[in-house]
Protein backbone atom coordinates (compact mmCIF):
# COMPACT_ATOMS: atom_id res chain seq x y z
CA UNK A 1 0.00 0.00 0.00
CA UNK A 2 1.64 3.20 -1.11
CA UNK A 3 1.47 6.42 0.81
CA UNK A 4 2.63 9.97 0.21
CA UNK A 5 4.25 12.54 2.43
CA UNK A 6 3.42 16.06 1.26
CA UNK A 7 5.14 19.03 2.81
CA UNK A 8 5.43 22.75 2.16
CA UNK A 9 8.70 24.23 0.91
CA UNK A 10 10.01 26.80 3.41
CA UNK A 11 6.49 26.93 4.73
CA UNK A 12 6.60 30.11 6.85
CA UNK A 13 8.48 32.01 4.16
CA UNK A 14 6.10 30.74 1.51
CA UNK A 15 3.09 31.93 3.53
CA UNK A 16 4.57 35.42 3.75
CA UNK A 17 5.29 35.46 0.01
CA UNK A 18 1.68 34.69 -0.90
CA UNK A 19 0.61 38.04 0.54
CA UNK A 20 3.73 40.03 -0.26
CA UNK A 21 4.75 38.93 -3.75
CA UNK A 22 7.59 41.46 -3.65
CA UNK A 23 9.40 38.96 -1.43
CA UNK A 24 9.65 36.41 -4.25
CA UNK A 25 13.26 35.85 -5.22
CA UNK A 26 14.54 37.88 -2.27
CA UNK A 27 16.35 36.40 0.74
CA UNK A 28 13.82 36.10 3.60
CA UNK A 29 14.07 34.70 7.12
CA UNK A 30 11.31 34.18 9.63
CA UNK A 31 12.34 34.60 13.25
CA UNK A 32 11.30 32.51 16.23
CA UNK A 33 9.34 33.71 19.26
CA UNK A 34 10.86 36.91 20.60
CA UNK A 35 12.65 37.49 17.29
CA UNK A 36 15.40 35.26 18.63
CA UNK A 37 16.60 33.09 15.80
CA UNK A 38 15.95 32.00 12.24
CA UNK A 39 13.33 29.26 12.09
CA UNK A 40 12.60 29.47 8.37
CA UNK A 41 14.98 30.44 5.60
CA UNK A 42 14.26 31.01 1.94
CA UNK A 43 16.47 29.24 -0.63
CA UNK A 44 18.41 32.49 -1.15
CA UNK A 45 19.24 32.73 2.55
CA UNK A 46 20.32 29.08 2.66
CA UNK A 47 22.61 29.79 -0.27
CA UNK A 48 24.30 32.42 1.89
CA UNK A 49 25.21 29.68 4.35
CA UNK A 50 22.83 30.68 7.14
CA UNK A 51 21.99 27.64 9.27
CA UNK A 52 18.66 26.88 10.88
CA UNK A 53 18.55 28.33 14.39
CA UNK A 54 21.11 31.07 13.79
CA UNK A 55 20.44 33.83 16.35
CA UNK A 56 19.16 36.98 14.71
CA UNK A 57 21.68 39.30 16.37
CA UNK A 58 24.48 37.22 14.81
CA UNK A 59 22.95 37.63 11.37
CA UNK A 60 22.25 41.35 11.39
CA UNK A 61 25.44 42.31 9.56
CA UNK A 62 24.95 39.70 6.87
CA UNK A 63 21.31 40.77 6.58
CA UNK A 64 22.25 44.37 5.95
CA UNK A 65 24.85 43.49 3.34
CA UNK A 66 22.60 41.13 1.38
CA UNK A 67 19.24 42.79 1.92
CA UNK A 68 17.82 39.87 3.90
CA UNK A 69 14.25 40.58 4.95
CA UNK A 70 13.54 39.37 8.50
CA UNK A 71 9.98 38.79 9.68
CA UNK A 72 8.58 37.79 13.06
CA UNK A 73 6.58 34.57 13.17
CA UNK A 74 3.00 35.28 12.18
CA UNK A 75 1.37 32.22 13.72
CA UNK A 76 -2.27 33.14 13.04
CA UNK A 77 -1.40 33.42 9.36
CA UNK A 78 0.58 30.16 9.25
CA UNK A 79 -2.13 28.28 11.11
CA UNK A 80 -4.82 29.45 8.68
CA UNK A 81 -2.70 28.67 5.62
CA UNK A 82 -1.90 25.25 7.02
CA UNK A 83 -5.60 24.60 7.54
CA UNK A 84 -6.30 25.49 3.91
CA UNK A 85 -3.44 23.40 2.58
CA UNK A 86 -4.52 20.33 4.54
CA UNK A 87 -8.13 20.78 3.46
CA UNK A 88 -7.08 20.89 -0.20
CA UNK A 89 -4.89 17.78 0.21
CA UNK A 90 -7.75 15.92 1.89
CA UNK A 91 -9.52 16.09 -1.47
CA UNK A 92 -6.94 13.66 -2.83
CA UNK A 93 -7.43 10.87 -0.30
CA UNK A 94 -9.84 9.96 2.48
CA UNK A 95 -6.88 8.75 4.56
CA UNK A 96 -5.04 11.81 5.74
CA UNK A 97 -2.83 12.21 8.76
CA UNK A 98 -1.78 15.79 9.42
CA UNK A 99 1.64 15.42 10.97
CA UNK A 100 2.75 18.99 11.56
CA UNK A 101 1.87 22.50 10.49
CA UNK A 102 3.17 21.86 6.99
CA UNK A 103 3.32 18.09 6.52
CA UNK A 104 0.73 15.41 6.03
CA UNK A 105 0.62 11.76 5.06
CA UNK A 106 -1.93 10.58 2.52
CA UNK A 107 -2.88 6.93 2.11
CA UNK A 108 -2.88 5.98 -1.57
CA UNK A 109 -4.65 2.65 -1.32
CA UNK A 110 -6.51 1.73 -4.43
CA UNK A 111 -4.60 3.98 -6.78
CA UNK A 112 -2.83 2.29 -9.68
CA UNK A 113 0.91 2.55 -9.10
CA UNK A 114 1.72 3.95 -12.49
CA UNK A 115 -0.55 6.94 -11.98
CA UNK A 116 0.87 8.04 -8.65
CA UNK A 117 3.42 10.52 -9.96
CA UNK A 118 0.80 12.22 -12.11
CA UNK A 119 -1.54 12.27 -9.10
CA UNK A 120 1.14 13.83 -6.94
CA UNK A 121 1.74 16.49 -9.60
CA UNK A 122 -1.97 17.26 -9.54
CA UNK A 123 -1.73 17.72 -5.76
CA UNK A 124 1.20 20.11 -6.17
CA UNK A 125 -0.60 22.14 -8.81
CA UNK A 126 -3.80 22.43 -6.81
CA UNK A 127 -2.11 23.49 -3.55
CA UNK A 128 0.01 25.99 -5.48
CA UNK A 129 -2.97 27.48 -7.21
CA UNK A 130 -5.59 27.35 -4.48
CA UNK A 131 -3.43 28.31 -1.50
CA UNK A 132 -0.22 29.59 -3.06
CA UNK A 133 2.14 27.23 -1.24
CA UNK A 134 4.73 25.19 -3.17
CA UNK A 135 4.99 21.61 -1.92
CA UNK A 136 7.00 18.46 -2.58
CA UNK A 137 5.66 14.90 -2.52
CA UNK A 138 7.46 11.70 -1.53
CA UNK A 139 5.81 8.35 -2.31
CA UNK A 140 6.80 4.99 -0.85
CA UNK A 141 5.53 1.88 0.97
CA UNK A 142 6.19 3.10 4.51
CA UNK A 143 6.08 6.40 6.36
CA UNK A 144 9.83 6.47 6.99
CA UNK A 145 10.53 5.86 3.31
CA UNK A 146 7.92 8.40 2.21
CA UNK A 147 9.65 11.03 4.34
CA UNK A 148 12.95 10.10 2.74
CA UNK A 149 11.42 10.23 -0.74
CA UNK A 150 10.11 13.70 0.06
CA UNK A 151 13.61 14.74 1.11
CA UNK A 152 14.96 13.41 -2.20
CA UNK A 153 12.31 15.30 -4.15
CA UNK A 154 13.05 18.50 -2.31
CA UNK A 155 16.83 18.33 -2.67
CA UNK A 156 16.71 17.00 -6.24
CA UNK A 157 18.41 13.74 -5.26
CA UNK A 158 15.82 11.62 -7.05
CA UNK A 159 12.52 12.02 -8.85
CA UNK A 160 11.68 15.17 -10.80
CA UNK A 161 9.67 18.39 -10.45
CA UNK A 162 9.12 18.06 -6.72
CA UNK A 163 7.83 14.47 -6.79
CA UNK A 164 9.77 11.33 -5.97
CA UNK A 165 8.23 7.83 -6.04
CA UNK A 166 10.57 5.16 -4.69
CA UNK A 167 8.32 2.56 -6.29
CA UNK A 168 9.66 3.67 -9.64
CA UNK A 169 13.26 2.88 -8.70
CA UNK A 170 14.75 -0.57 -8.90
CA UNK A 171 16.51 -2.19 -5.95
CA UNK A 172 19.97 -1.40 -7.35
CA UNK A 173 19.09 2.25 -7.89
CA UNK A 174 17.67 2.54 -4.38
CA UNK A 175 20.81 1.06 -2.86
CA UNK A 176 22.98 3.47 -4.79
CA UNK A 177 20.79 6.40 -3.78
CA UNK A 178 20.71 5.42 -0.10
CA UNK A 179 24.47 5.03 -0.01
CA UNK A 180 24.80 8.71 -0.76
CA UNK A 181 22.42 9.94 1.96
CA UNK A 182 23.62 10.44 5.53
CA UNK A 183 21.84 8.34 8.16
CA UNK A 184 20.87 11.53 10.04
CA UNK A 185 18.33 12.29 7.31
CA UNK A 186 16.18 9.35 8.37
CA UNK A 187 13.04 10.22 10.30
CA UNK A 188 13.71 9.61 13.96
CA UNK A 189 17.50 9.65 13.74
CA UNK A 190 18.68 12.78 15.49
CA UNK A 191 22.17 14.16 15.83
CA UNK A 192 23.15 12.15 18.88
CA UNK A 193 21.84 8.90 17.47
CA UNK A 194 23.59 9.44 14.14
CA UNK A 195 26.86 10.02 16.00
CA UNK A 196 26.39 6.79 17.91
CA UNK A 197 25.53 4.94 14.69
CA UNK A 198 28.54 6.41 12.95
CA UNK A 199 30.61 5.04 15.80
CA UNK A 200 29.39 1.57 14.80
CA UNK A 201 30.08 2.10 11.14
CA UNK A 202 26.54 3.00 10.14
CA UNK A 203 26.86 6.36 8.42
CA UNK A 204 24.47 6.10 5.50
CA UNK A 205 20.84 5.20 5.03
CA UNK A 206 21.93 2.13 3.11
CA UNK A 207 24.06 0.95 6.03
CA UNK A 208 21.12 1.30 8.41
CA UNK A 209 18.89 -0.54 5.95
CA UNK A 210 21.34 -3.46 5.80
CA UNK A 211 22.00 -3.57 9.54
CA UNK A 212 20.72 -6.55 11.50
CA UNK A 213 17.37 -5.66 13.05
CA UNK A 214 17.84 -7.72 16.20
CA UNK A 215 21.23 -6.15 16.85
CA UNK A 216 19.75 -2.68 16.45
CA UNK A 217 17.06 -3.54 18.93
CA UNK A 218 19.56 -4.84 21.44
CA UNK A 219 22.18 -2.12 21.10
CA UNK A 220 19.85 0.83 20.63
CA UNK A 221 16.07 0.56 20.89
CA UNK A 222 13.03 -1.12 19.46
CA UNK A 223 12.19 2.23 17.84
CA UNK A 224 15.36 2.08 15.76
CA UNK A 225 14.62 -1.53 14.85
CA UNK A 226 11.22 -0.44 13.53
CA UNK A 227 12.83 2.42 11.63
CA UNK A 228 15.18 -0.01 9.91
CA UNK A 229 12.29 -2.33 9.10
CA UNK A 230 10.37 0.60 7.64
CA UNK A 231 13.41 1.45 5.51
CA UNK A 232 13.22 -2.08 4.17
CA UNK A 233 9.61 -1.67 3.16
CA UNK A 234 7.84 -3.24 6.14
CA UNK A 235 5.28 -0.77 7.49
CA UNK A 236 5.36 -0.55 11.30
CA UNK A 237 3.72 2.82 11.77
CA UNK A 238 0.00 3.04 11.11
CA UNK A 239 -1.67 5.99 9.46
CA UNK A 240 -3.31 7.48 12.52
CA UNK A 241 -7.01 8.15 12.25
CA UNK A 242 -7.11 10.95 14.77
CA UNK A 243 -4.54 12.91 16.69
CA UNK A 244 -4.08 11.25 20.10
CA UNK A 245 -4.87 13.48 23.04
CA UNK A 246 -1.87 15.13 24.57
CA UNK A 247 -0.69 13.65 27.83
CA UNK A 248 0.49 16.97 29.07
CA UNK A 249 -0.06 20.50 27.92
CA UNK A 250 2.76 22.98 28.16
CA UNK A 251 2.51 26.70 27.74
CA UNK A 252 5.51 28.93 28.18
CA UNK A 253 7.24 31.89 26.55
CA UNK A 254 10.38 33.91 26.94
CA UNK A 255 9.79 37.54 27.88
CA UNK A 256 10.38 40.53 25.64
CA UNK A 257 12.18 42.25 28.51
CA UNK A 258 13.50 40.97 31.82
CA UNK A 259 10.88 40.79 34.56
CA UNK A 260 11.80 41.36 38.19
CA UNK A 261 8.49 41.71 40.02
CA UNK A 262 6.04 39.07 41.15
CA UNK A 263 3.05 40.97 39.71
CA UNK A 264 3.96 40.74 36.02
CA UNK A 265 5.22 37.16 36.51
CA UNK A 266 1.81 36.28 37.92
CA UNK A 267 0.09 37.88 34.92
CA UNK A 268 2.22 35.85 32.54
CA UNK A 269 1.55 32.59 34.43
CA UNK A 270 -2.18 33.32 34.46
CA UNK A 271 -2.13 33.92 30.70
CA UNK A 272 -0.33 30.67 30.01
CA UNK A 273 -2.79 28.79 32.21
CA UNK A 274 -5.67 30.32 30.25
CA UNK A 275 -4.23 29.14 26.94
CA UNK A 276 -3.45 25.67 28.23
CA UNK A 277 -6.82 25.31 29.95
CA UNK A 278 -8.61 26.14 26.72
CA UNK A 279 -6.71 23.32 24.99
CA UNK A 280 -7.48 21.05 27.94
CA UNK A 281 -11.21 21.67 27.65
CA UNK A 282 -11.22 21.31 23.89
CA UNK A 283 -9.80 17.81 24.20
CA UNK A 284 -12.21 16.88 26.97
CA UNK A 285 -9.54 16.34 29.63
CA UNK A 286 -8.96 17.36 33.21
CA UNK A 287 -5.58 18.05 34.76
CA UNK A 288 -4.54 16.42 38.00
CA UNK A 289 -1.39 18.48 38.53
CA UNK A 290 -0.12 21.92 37.65
CA UNK A 291 3.58 22.62 37.22
CA UNK A 292 4.98 26.13 37.22
CA UNK A 293 8.53 27.28 36.54
CA UNK A 294 10.56 30.43 36.19
CA UNK A 295 14.15 31.08 35.22
CA UNK A 296 16.73 33.72 34.53
CA UNK A 297 18.73 33.92 31.29
CA UNK A 298 21.37 31.15 31.42
CA UNK A 299 23.42 32.85 28.70
CA UNK A 300 23.89 36.04 30.64
CA UNK A 301 26.99 34.90 32.52
CA UNK A 302 27.46 38.03 34.60
CA UNK A 303 23.94 37.98 36.11
CA UNK A 304 22.91 35.94 39.13
CA UNK A 305 21.18 32.75 38.02
CA UNK A 306 18.04 31.22 39.44
CA UNK A 307 15.62 28.66 38.16
CA UNK A 308 13.00 26.71 40.01
CA UNK A 309 9.95 24.69 39.22
CA UNK A 310 7.18 23.35 41.42
CA UNK A 311 4.49 20.77 40.77
CA UNK A 312 1.19 21.29 42.53
CA UNK A 313 -1.16 18.31 42.74
CA UNK A 314 -4.84 19.18 42.76
CA UNK A 315 -7.19 17.56 45.24
CA UNK A 316 -9.62 17.13 42.37
CA UNK A 317 -8.67 17.05 38.70
CA UNK A 318 -9.99 20.16 37.02
CA UNK A 319 -10.38 21.99 33.72
CA UNK A 320 -11.47 25.20 35.36
CA UNK A 321 -9.20 28.12 34.36
CA UNK A 322 -9.84 29.88 37.66
CA UNK A 323 -9.00 26.84 39.77
CA UNK A 324 -5.85 26.07 37.74
CA UNK A 325 -4.76 29.71 37.90
CA UNK A 326 -5.23 29.71 41.65
CA UNK A 327 -2.98 26.65 41.96
CA UNK A 328 -0.34 28.03 39.62
CA UNK A 329 -0.17 31.40 41.38
CA UNK A 330 0.13 29.70 44.72
CA UNK A 331 3.06 27.74 43.34
CA UNK A 332 4.61 30.84 41.82
CA UNK A 333 4.53 32.66 45.16
CA UNK A 334 6.47 29.79 46.71
CA UNK A 335 9.22 29.68 44.10
CA UNK A 336 9.60 33.40 43.38
CA UNK A 337 12.72 35.13 44.76
CA UNK A 338 13.19 38.88 44.44
CA UNK A 339 16.36 40.31 42.96
CA UNK A 340 16.59 38.20 39.82
CA UNK A 341 16.01 39.17 36.19
CA UNK A 342 13.58 36.52 35.00
CA UNK A 343 13.66 35.78 31.31
CA UNK A 344 11.21 32.91 30.97
CA UNK A 345 8.22 31.43 32.75
CA UNK A 346 5.96 28.56 31.95
CA UNK A 347 3.36 26.11 33.11
CA UNK A 348 2.50 22.52 32.35
CA UNK A 349 -0.78 20.72 32.96
CA UNK A 350 0.00 17.14 33.96
CA UNK A 351 -1.78 13.91 34.88
CA UNK A 352 -4.46 14.41 32.30
CA UNK A 353 -7.56 12.25 32.46
CA UNK A 354 -10.84 12.13 30.60
CA UNK A 355 -13.50 14.51 31.84
CA UNK A 356 -16.05 11.85 32.67
CA UNK A 357 -13.76 9.68 34.70
CA UNK A 358 -13.22 11.63 37.89
CA UNK A 359 -14.98 10.81 41.14
CA UNK A 360 -16.43 13.82 42.85
CA UNK A 361 -14.93 14.67 46.22
CA UNK A 362 -17.56 14.55 49.01
CA UNK A 363 -15.82 17.29 50.94
CA UNK A 364 -14.93 19.60 48.08
CA UNK A 365 -15.99 23.15 48.77
CA UNK A 366 -14.88 24.44 45.37
CA UNK A 367 -17.51 26.12 43.27
CA UNK A 368 -18.39 24.33 40.05
CA UNK A 369 -17.41 26.71 37.28
CA UNK A 370 -18.33 24.45 34.37
CA UNK A 371 -21.01 26.76 32.99
CA UNK A 372 -18.70 29.74 33.36
CA UNK A 373 -16.00 27.92 31.41
CA UNK A 374 -18.44 26.88 28.70
CA UNK A 375 -19.65 30.45 28.33
CA UNK A 376 -16.10 31.78 28.34
CA UNK A 377 -14.95 29.33 25.65
CA UNK A 378 -18.00 30.14 23.52
CA UNK A 379 -17.44 33.88 23.73
CA UNK A 380 -13.71 33.59 23.13
CA UNK A 381 -14.48 31.30 20.20
CA UNK A 382 -16.63 33.98 18.56
CA UNK A 383 -14.79 37.16 19.51
CA UNK A 384 -11.24 35.90 19.71
CA UNK A 385 -8.98 34.39 22.31
CA UNK A 386 -8.59 36.54 25.39
CA UNK A 387 -11.87 38.47 24.97
CA UNK A 388 -12.86 37.14 28.36
CA UNK A 389 -10.04 36.36 30.70
CA UNK A 390 -9.35 36.10 34.38
CA UNK A 391 -8.28 39.38 35.99
CA UNK A 392 -5.08 37.63 37.08
CA UNK A 393 -3.88 37.76 33.46
CA UNK A 394 -3.41 41.50 33.57
CA UNK A 395 -4.50 44.06 31.02
CA UNK A 396 -1.44 45.69 29.44
CA UNK A 397 0.90 42.70 29.55
CA UNK A 398 4.15 44.51 28.84
CA UNK A 399 6.12 41.32 29.43
CA UNK A 400 4.67 39.83 26.23
CA UNK A 401 7.12 38.60 23.66
CA UNK A 402 8.73 40.93 21.18
CA UNK A 403 7.50 40.59 17.63
CA UNK A 404 8.69 43.76 16.01
CA UNK A 405 8.67 42.60 12.44
CA UNK A 406 5.33 40.92 12.14
CA UNK A 407 3.43 41.00 8.91
CA UNK A 408 -0.31 41.71 9.10
CA UNK A 409 -2.85 39.02 9.97
CA UNK A 410 -3.86 38.90 6.31
CA UNK A 411 -6.51 36.22 6.67
CA UNK A 412 -7.73 36.51 10.25
CA UNK A 413 -8.32 40.23 10.96
CA UNK A 414 -10.66 42.42 8.93
CA UNK A 415 -8.50 45.44 9.65
CA UNK A 416 -5.35 43.78 8.25
CA UNK A 417 -6.45 42.51 4.85
CA UNK A 418 -4.06 42.83 1.90
CA UNK A 419 -4.65 46.01 -0.11
CA UNK A 420 -5.05 46.14 -3.86
CA UNK A 421 -5.09 49.25 -5.99
CA UNK B 1 -39.88 22.44 32.99
CA UNK B 2 -40.77 24.21 36.20
CA UNK B 3 -44.00 22.89 37.62
CA UNK B 4 -44.96 26.31 38.94
CA UNK B 5 -45.02 27.99 35.55
CA UNK B 6 -46.73 27.13 32.33
CA UNK B 7 -45.22 29.53 29.83
CA UNK B 8 -47.66 31.18 27.51
CA UNK B 9 -50.59 30.42 29.73
CA UNK B 10 -51.98 33.85 28.89
CA UNK B 11 -51.87 33.29 25.10
CA UNK B 12 -54.74 31.90 23.10
CA UNK B 13 -54.03 28.34 21.91
CA UNK B 14 -53.84 29.58 18.31
CA UNK B 15 -51.28 32.24 19.24
CA UNK B 16 -49.17 29.66 21.02
CA UNK B 17 -48.70 27.65 17.85
CA UNK B 18 -46.48 30.35 16.35
CA UNK B 19 -44.88 31.65 19.51
CA UNK B 20 -42.04 29.11 19.53
CA UNK B 21 -43.31 27.69 22.81
CA UNK B 22 -44.14 24.05 23.26
CA UNK B 23 -47.63 23.02 22.08
CA UNK B 24 -50.53 24.02 24.36
CA UNK B 25 -52.08 21.70 26.93
CA UNK B 26 -55.85 21.86 26.76
CA UNK B 27 -57.49 20.87 30.02
CA UNK B 28 -60.32 18.36 29.64
CA UNK B 29 -63.14 18.44 32.19
CA UNK B 30 -62.57 16.04 35.08
CA UNK B 31 -58.96 15.28 34.15
CA UNK B 32 -55.91 16.77 35.94
CA UNK B 33 -54.07 19.53 34.07
CA UNK B 34 -50.63 18.46 32.89
CA UNK B 35 -48.14 21.13 33.85
CA UNK B 36 -45.49 19.91 31.39
CA UNK B 37 -45.93 19.49 27.65
CA UNK B 38 -46.56 16.10 26.13
CA UNK B 39 -44.20 15.55 23.19
CA UNK B 40 -46.93 13.80 21.18
CA UNK B 41 -49.14 16.88 21.36
CA UNK B 42 -50.27 19.09 18.48
CA UNK B 43 -47.35 19.44 16.00
CA UNK B 44 -46.35 22.73 14.49
CA UNK B 45 -47.70 22.97 10.93
CA UNK B 46 -44.46 24.70 10.01
CA UNK B 47 -42.33 21.76 11.13
CA UNK B 48 -42.15 20.15 7.68
CA UNK B 49 -41.05 23.38 6.06
CA UNK B 50 -38.23 24.40 8.34
CA UNK B 51 -35.19 25.25 6.30
CA UNK B 52 -31.72 26.39 7.23
CA UNK B 53 -31.27 30.13 7.53
CA UNK B 54 -29.62 31.81 4.59
CA UNK B 55 -25.84 32.03 4.89
CA UNK B 56 -23.80 34.69 3.15
CA UNK B 57 -20.74 32.47 3.42
CA UNK B 58 -22.44 29.74 1.41
CA UNK B 59 -23.73 32.20 -1.14
CA UNK B 60 -20.49 34.07 -1.75
CA UNK B 61 -17.85 31.43 -1.25
CA UNK B 62 -17.54 28.48 -3.58
CA UNK B 63 -14.02 27.19 -2.81
CA UNK B 64 -13.54 27.74 0.88
CA UNK B 65 -9.84 26.85 0.98
CA UNK B 66 -9.03 29.08 -1.97
CA UNK B 67 -11.09 32.15 -1.04
CA UNK B 68 -9.45 35.23 0.41
CA UNK B 69 -10.63 38.75 1.19
CA UNK B 70 -8.77 41.89 0.08
CA UNK B 71 -9.43 45.60 0.48
CA UNK B 72 -9.54 48.04 -2.45
CA UNK B 73 -7.38 51.15 -2.21
CA UNK B 74 -7.99 53.78 -4.89
CA UNK B 75 -10.38 54.59 -7.72
CA UNK B 76 -8.95 52.69 -10.69
CA UNK B 77 -11.99 50.44 -11.12
CA UNK B 78 -14.96 52.63 -10.28
CA UNK B 79 -16.28 52.12 -13.81
CA UNK B 80 -16.82 48.47 -12.88
CA UNK B 81 -18.60 49.33 -9.64
CA UNK B 82 -15.55 48.64 -7.53
CA UNK B 83 -14.99 51.51 -5.12
CA UNK B 84 -12.24 52.68 -2.83
CA UNK B 85 -12.49 50.74 0.45
CA UNK B 86 -14.54 47.88 -0.98
CA UNK B 87 -14.13 44.35 0.30
CA UNK B 88 -13.39 41.90 -2.53
CA UNK B 89 -14.09 38.18 -2.38
CA UNK B 90 -11.23 36.58 -4.33
CA UNK B 91 -11.19 32.95 -5.46
CA UNK B 92 -7.82 31.45 -6.38
CA UNK B 93 -9.37 28.22 -7.64
CA UNK B 94 -11.00 29.83 -10.67
CA UNK B 95 -9.01 30.25 -13.87
CA UNK B 96 -8.65 33.76 -15.21
CA UNK B 97 -10.84 34.11 -18.27
CA UNK B 98 -11.36 36.91 -20.75
CA UNK B 99 -13.16 39.93 -19.26
CA UNK B 100 -13.05 38.68 -15.67
CA UNK B 101 -11.93 41.00 -12.89
CA UNK B 102 -8.75 39.62 -11.35
CA UNK B 103 -6.13 40.40 -8.76
CA UNK B 104 -2.79 40.38 -10.53
CA UNK B 105 0.76 40.87 -9.33
CA UNK B 106 2.65 43.55 -11.25
CA UNK B 107 6.14 44.59 -10.12
CA UNK B 108 5.64 42.84 -6.80
CA UNK B 109 2.41 44.72 -5.98
CA UNK B 110 -1.22 43.61 -6.02
CA UNK B 111 -3.48 45.29 -8.53
CA UNK B 112 -7.15 44.79 -9.37
CA UNK B 113 -7.88 44.95 -13.09
CA UNK B 114 -9.97 43.45 -15.83
CA UNK B 115 -8.22 40.52 -17.55
CA UNK B 116 -8.50 40.85 -21.36
CA UNK B 117 -7.04 38.42 -23.89
CA UNK B 118 -5.73 40.22 -26.94
CA UNK B 119 -3.63 38.96 -29.85
CA UNK B 120 -0.72 41.07 -28.54
CA UNK B 121 -0.86 39.58 -25.06
CA UNK B 122 -2.88 40.14 -21.89
CA UNK B 123 -4.28 43.57 -21.20
CA UNK B 124 -4.97 44.45 -17.58
CA UNK B 125 -7.65 47.05 -18.01
CA UNK B 126 -8.46 49.77 -15.53
CA UNK B 127 -11.74 51.66 -15.57
CA UNK B 128 -11.48 54.77 -13.51
CA UNK B 129 -10.54 58.41 -13.80
CA UNK B 130 -6.91 58.88 -14.73
CA UNK B 131 -5.91 55.23 -14.47
CA UNK B 132 -4.07 53.43 -17.25
CA UNK B 133 -4.10 49.93 -18.63
CA UNK B 134 -1.16 47.56 -18.42
CA UNK B 135 -0.26 45.39 -21.39
CA UNK B 136 1.65 42.20 -20.62
CA UNK B 137 3.44 40.92 -23.72
CA UNK B 138 3.83 37.19 -24.45
CA UNK B 139 7.44 37.13 -23.16
CA UNK B 140 6.59 38.85 -19.90
CA UNK B 141 5.42 36.95 -16.86
CA UNK B 142 1.94 37.59 -15.56
CA UNK B 143 0.87 36.28 -12.20
CA UNK B 144 -2.85 36.14 -11.62
CA UNK B 145 -3.32 35.93 -7.87
CA UNK B 146 -7.05 35.19 -8.00
CA UNK B 147 -10.37 35.99 -9.64
CA UNK B 148 -12.66 38.57 -8.02
CA UNK B 149 -16.16 37.22 -7.56
CA UNK B 150 -17.88 39.86 -5.44
CA UNK B 151 -17.28 43.42 -4.39
CA UNK B 152 -18.89 44.44 -1.13
CA UNK B 153 -19.51 47.88 0.29
CA UNK B 154 -21.92 49.52 2.70
CA UNK B 155 -24.51 51.89 1.26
Amino acid sequence: MALALVDGNNFYVSCERVFDPGLEGRPVVVLSNNDGMAVARSAEVRALGVKMGTPWFQMKDLARRHGIVALSSNYPLYADMSDRMMAVLSQFSPDQEVYSIDECFLGLDGFARRDLVAYAQAMRRRVRQWVGIPVCVGIAETKTLAKLANHCAKKHLAGADGVCDFGRLGEAELSRLFSTIAVGEVWGVGRRLSEQLAGRGIATVEALRRADAKTLRREFSVVLERTAMELNGTPCLELAEAVPNKQQIISSRSFGRYVHELGPLGEAIASYIAIAAEKLRSQGSLAGMVQVYIRTNPHKADSPQYQRSLTIPLSLASDDTLRLTQAALWGLKRIYRPGFAYQKAGIALLNLCAAGSVQRDLFAKARDNTRLMVAMDRINGIWGRGTLRSAAEGVTKDWAMKRERMSPAYTTKWSELPRVS
Amino acid sequence: MNRDQVPGASLLPAERLFSGLPPPCIPLPGYPLLASPVPAGFPSPAADFVEARLSLDEHLIEHREATFFVRVAGHSMTGFGIWDGDLLVVDRAIEAADRRIVIAVVAGEFTVKQFCRLPEGILLRANGPGHGDILIGPEQELIVWGVVRYSIHAV
